[in-house]
C-alpha cells in the first residue's frame, strides 16, 4: 500500500518529512509497539517497506527506527516531537507522522486493510 | 586495530544511541552488507542502552581488522549478579525511567547475542565487559 493511502486511512499528518516521495512508496509491514526492545527484536527483512507505529514520542523511538533502517514512524494519539527530536529526526533523514487515533484503532484499521506484522526474533 | 574509543556517561538519556549511530555509520563506510550493518546497529544500541540504564558508565571501543568488526563495552560496575539469569528473555532489573524510554523488557541481552557473530560477557562488581564480534564479509 502506498504510504499516502495508509496515512489517509488513519488521518495521519506529517511532523517532519525528509523524503518528498516517501508517500508514493509502497509499505506492507507494521512494527507496532511502545517497547523499543520489541521493535529491535524483529527480523526486519524489508525495512524500506516497514512503518514503526508507536505511542513513544521520544529520541529512543527515532534511534530504534534508525538502527533498523526504518525511515517512517507514525505516532499515535496526536503525539508530537519536541524541537530537539525534530532536529534529531532530520539528521537521520527520518519521516515522522502523527495520527489522532489511539494505537488500537489505528492498528485495527491498518490490519483490516491487509498490512502485515513485522516478525519477531527473540523468544 | 583500535579505531575509536567513546566515553559513555551513566543515565545520560539525551545522548542515548548516539554512539551506536556513529558506529553504524562507520560500518557503512566499511562496505558491510545492509543486513550485517543492521545487526551491528541493533546489538550496539541495546548494549549502549544497557550501559546507560544499568551501569555507572564506561567506554565503548571499536576495533577493526581484515576479517572482523569488534566492539567492546566496558563499564565500571555494579556488574551483573547472575549472567545466566540476565541472558533469559524477559528477565530485567530495569526501573520505571528505563521503561518510559521504551526499554527494560529483558530482551536486550538475548537479542544482542542473536545478532552478533561472537559474544563474550564477563562481569563482576567492578564492571561488566561485553565483547561483540561481527564478520565483515558474509560467508556463503
Ligand atoms: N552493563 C550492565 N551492568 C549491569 N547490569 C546489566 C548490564 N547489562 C545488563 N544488565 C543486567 O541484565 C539484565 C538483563 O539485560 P537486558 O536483557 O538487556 O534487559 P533490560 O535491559 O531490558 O533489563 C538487566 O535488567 C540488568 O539487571
Ligand atoms: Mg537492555
Amino acid at each position: 500500500m502506498k504510504l499516502q493511502a495508509m496515512l489517509g486511512l488513519i488521518n495521519a499528518t506529517p511532523i517532519t518529512v525528509d523524503d518528498p516521495y516517501i508517500v508514493y512508496r509502497e509499505h506492507y509491514y507494521v512494527s507496532c509497539t511502545d517497547l523499543m526492545s520489541d521493535a529491535l527484536a524483529m527480523i526486519c527483512t524489508n525495512p524500506a517497506q516497514t512503518v514503526l507505529l508507536t505511542g513513544l514520542a521520544n529520541g529512543q523511538a527515532l534511534r530504534t527506527a534508525e538502527m533498523m533502517d526504518i525511515n517512517v514512524i507514525i505516532l499515535c494519539r496526536n503525539k508530537t516531537l519536541g524541537v530537539e527530536n525534530i532536529e534529531l529526526a532530520t539528521s537521520m533523514e527520518m519521516n515522522v507522522f502523527t495520527t489522532p487515533l489511539p494505537m488500537f484503532d489505528a492498528v485495527g484499521i491498518l490490519y483490516k486493510e491487509g498490512l502485515k506484522t513485522a516478525t519477531r526474533h527473540v523468544d | 586495530m583500535l579505531i575509536k574509543t567513546y566515553e559513555l556517561t551513566a543515565d545520560d538519556f539525551t545522548q542515548a544511541g548516539s554512539i551506536s549511530s556513529d558506529i553504524r555509520k562507520i560500518a557503512k563506510g566499511y562496505g558491510m552488507s545492509q543486513e550485517t550493518i543492521r545487526r551491528v546497529a541493533v546489538a550496539c544500541y541495546e548494549a549502549e542502552i544497557n550501559m546507560i540504564i544499568h551501569s555507572h558508565g564506561g567506554q565503548i571501543e571499536l576495533s577493526i581488522d581484515d576479517e572482523w568488526f569488534n566492539i567492546a563495552f566496558k563499564d565500571v560496575g555494579p556488574g551483573i549478579e547472575n549472567i545466566e539469569l540476565a541472558m533469559k528473555p524477559g528477565w530485567s532489573t530495569a526501573d520505571v525511567v528505563a521503561q518510559n524510554m521504551g526499554f527494560g523488557a529483558g530482551l536486550g541481552l538475548p537479542n544482542i547475542k542473536k545478532n552478533s557473530d561472537t559474544f563474550n560477557l564477563f562481569s563482576d562488581p567492578n564492571g561488566t565487559l561485553l565483547q561483540l564480534g561481527f564478520k565483515r564479509k558474509d560467508t556463503l
